[in-house]
């Protein structure tokens, strides 16, 4: 018998490691990417940091006399709270009536109606009226909503008006609110839906008693983040509303008005940089706070309902 | 074995009648017109949208459509131009192609690839989800507070004090940075795993794997977000009004060298919301046409996305 034993290379743990150089340039990749992802941190923490410094600034100087008057006129030291944060709510309740109807039946018709062809036409025509700029919407909500509609409705109703605003931001909030429900009742299994046709339930049953029950939680997603984007909302109230510079407080949606995002807006709209008496520019990061903390609050308690849908099924 | 079949021809009517009762299902087709009708009125708006924007800005188009082109912002409606709005937009998209693309790309890959479920990612994700949703006219205040005012010596020492095209494409990389972010993780998870076990078991490093295995299965996707997302940055106004951009008469910006990315500047937005509010009649229809044009560029970009992406879901 031959002998077995063959010459072998000298074998440690230095050569299971590999090239030295290929490790240190995979190390270095790893260190661009990782800086990539915390720059969304440093991002969140410089706009918390931001807005925190004036806000600051401007509650520790504000007299509280100044928060609560007739109207918000920053340039006039009058930061009338009340004013911007009812417009805010008249916008989103009426965008809201618009967005939900809408954006709510467009949804169950293209996930429990429609056929695959049907929906592979119809979904792209949403997905292009969520991408049309809100300038665009307020120039709309100008020139057509309100002349249209709203003087229709109110003989009294100014051409500027929060109503048509409203009406547009709604408009804006409907493929949003689409697209999260329809997502939502997507992904209610089949299973649910057959056991129910198997039942002898109607379609429509089906879709009122058993989809849209199950489905509830990402539908609730859906309207509290319709909700969040149209407090957001900035231009098409800065253009179909109206009221560059102030505005009194009022309720009448039919008349011109102000809301938290336009009324940032309107305060640094035409000028070199923001200016004003006092804290006019300290107002600005005031007013951003409230709206960066409102929705905030809006999109966890929307993630959390996302997660419920998604945790069941 | 004979089998004598049922005859076939009024069988199916029959066995329907039979199952349904004979009752016609009102309450079905009342919600089902409902729910189309909601959908209806969508597109109706969209129609009456388009129309209006086209039918309002067609004068400009056929009358003066090399000036109205090629001119800058003036007090006369009729000679008013959008050069600058385009110069502006330009600029814009190529701040946010070269910043937010790669950033946002190299973000997804670290928390798909290279930490996924690790408690950082999860953090990483709770925060891009928050920041995806606020408001982009507090990414104005951040973009003012952050390159107009602390980065100034960067963004614009002269005359236009930081109020430039810099600090405006900055603004808008870190806008949509975000939503980068989200659809491109959302197209790397999307890539099966069997991909990267072959790199690996072939000794593939790390990025050697995601380079050449995943990174191509994914880039459709990819791109189909980074698209739509450049689309959002082109159509935002409210952070470029916070962050300055000029709204009245603009004399210069309307290079494209380097040089003038510290001039003062307007965008496309900012053109329509400044015309927008004019009184006189002219500004109206220029309004229509800047809109028109500013369309034309938002949704060839977003029927480039969605043709991409409908191509990539048949290949699956």
């Amino acid at each position: 018998m031959a002998d077995t034993s063959v010459e072998v290379a000298p074998f440690s743990v230095a050569s299971l490691r590999g090239n030295p150089g290929r490790i240190r340039k995979e190390a270095a990749i790893r260190g661009v990417f990782f800086a990539a992802a915390a720059l969304s941190i440093v991002i969140m923490a410089l706009i918390v940091l931001t807005l925190a410094r004036e806000t600051y600034t401007f509650v520790s100087q504000v007299e509280l006399a100044q928060l609560w008057s007739d109207g918000w006129f920053p340039r006039r030291a009058l930061y009338d709270i009340r004013t911007i944060v009812v417009g805010s709510v008249l916008v989103t309740v009426i965008a809201m009536l618009v967005a939900t109807p809408l954006g709510m039946g467009a949804a169950v018709y293209l996930s429990e109606y429609a056929r695959p062809r049907v929906r592979g036409v119809l979904k792209p025509v949403l997905e292009v009226l969520a991408s049309i700029p809100s300038v665009v919407l307020g120039f709309f909500a100008l020139t057509w909503i309100s002349p249209e509609i709203v003087q229709r409705l109110s003989d009294r109703a100014s051409l500027f008006n929060l109503a048509a605003a409203g009406i547009g931001v709604g408009i804006l909030t409907t493929p949003l609110v689409a697209s999260i429900a329809e997502d939502a009742m997507g992904s209610v299994p089949k299973a649910l839906r057959e056991a129910s046709y198997g039942m002898g339930a109607r379609k429509v049953t089906t879709s009122v008693r058993v989809v849209i029950p199950a489905a509830v939680s990402g539908l609730v997603a859906a309207f509290i983040v319709g909700v969040s984007r149209a407090i957001g909302e900035t231009m098409v109230v800065a253009i179909a509303a109206g009221a560059s510079g102030g505005s009194l407080f009022s309720l009448n949606v039919f008349d011109r008005g102000q809301t938290m995002t336009a009324a940032m807006a309107s305060l640094a709209t035409g000028t070199d940089a923001v200016v004003g008496a006092g804290l006019t520019f300290q107002s600005l990061f005031f007013v951003g706070s409230l709206l960066f903390v409102l929705t905030l609050l809006l999109n966890v308690f929307a993630d959390r309902y996302v997660r419920r849908v998604r945790q069941k099924y | 074995m004979a089998v004598t079949t049922p005859p076939m021809t009024a069988a199916p009517e029959l066995v329907r009648q039979r199952l349904q009762g004979k009752k016609v299902d009102a309450a079905g087709l009342i919600f089902r017109a409902l729910l189309l009708l909601a959908l209806l009125v969508t597109m109706a708006v969209l129609v009456v949208l388009l129309v209006e924007v086209l039918t309002g800005g067609w004068g400009v188009f056929t009358t003066r459509m090399g000036e109205f082109l090629t001119g800058k912002l003036g007090s006369s409606a009729a000679r008013s131009g959008i050069a600058q709005g385009l110069r502006g937009t330009f600029f814009i998209g190529a701040f946010v192609v070269a910043l937010a693309f790669p950033l946002g790309v190299g973000a997804a890959i670290y928390l798909e690839e290279y930490a996924p479920k690790s408690r950082f990612a999860r953090f990483v994700d709770i925060n891009i989800r928050n920041l995806a949703g606020v408001p982009s006219v507090v990414y104005g205040l951040l973009g003012f507070a952050i390159f107009v005012k602390a980065l100034r010596f960067l963004t614009g020492p002269g005359s236009a004090n930081g109020a430039t095209v810099i600090s405006a494409g900055l603004t808008l990389a870190i806008l949509v940075l975000p939503i980068v972010i989200i659809t491109a993780a959302e197209a790397i998870r999307a890539v099966p795993d069997s991909l990267r076990e072959a790199g690996f078991g072939v000794g593939a490093t790390r990025w050697e794997v995601v380079r050449s295995h995943v990174l191509p299965y994914a880039s459709p996707g990819i791109l189909t977000g980074t698209v739509l997302s450049l689309a959002r940055a082109l159509g935002e106004a409210a952070p470029l009004i916070l962050v300055g951009a000029t709204t009245g008469f603009l004399s210069e910006g309307a290079g494209y060298g380097l040089s003038t990315l510290q001039e003062r500047f307007t965008a496309m937005p900012i053109v329509i919301y400044s015309w927008a509010g004019r009184p006189q009649p002219g500004f109206a229809s220029n309004t229509a046409a800047a809109i028109v044009v500013l369309l034309a560029v938002v949704l060839l970009a977003n029927a480039a996305a969605i043709l991409l992406r409908n191509r990539y879901e048949k290949r699956r």
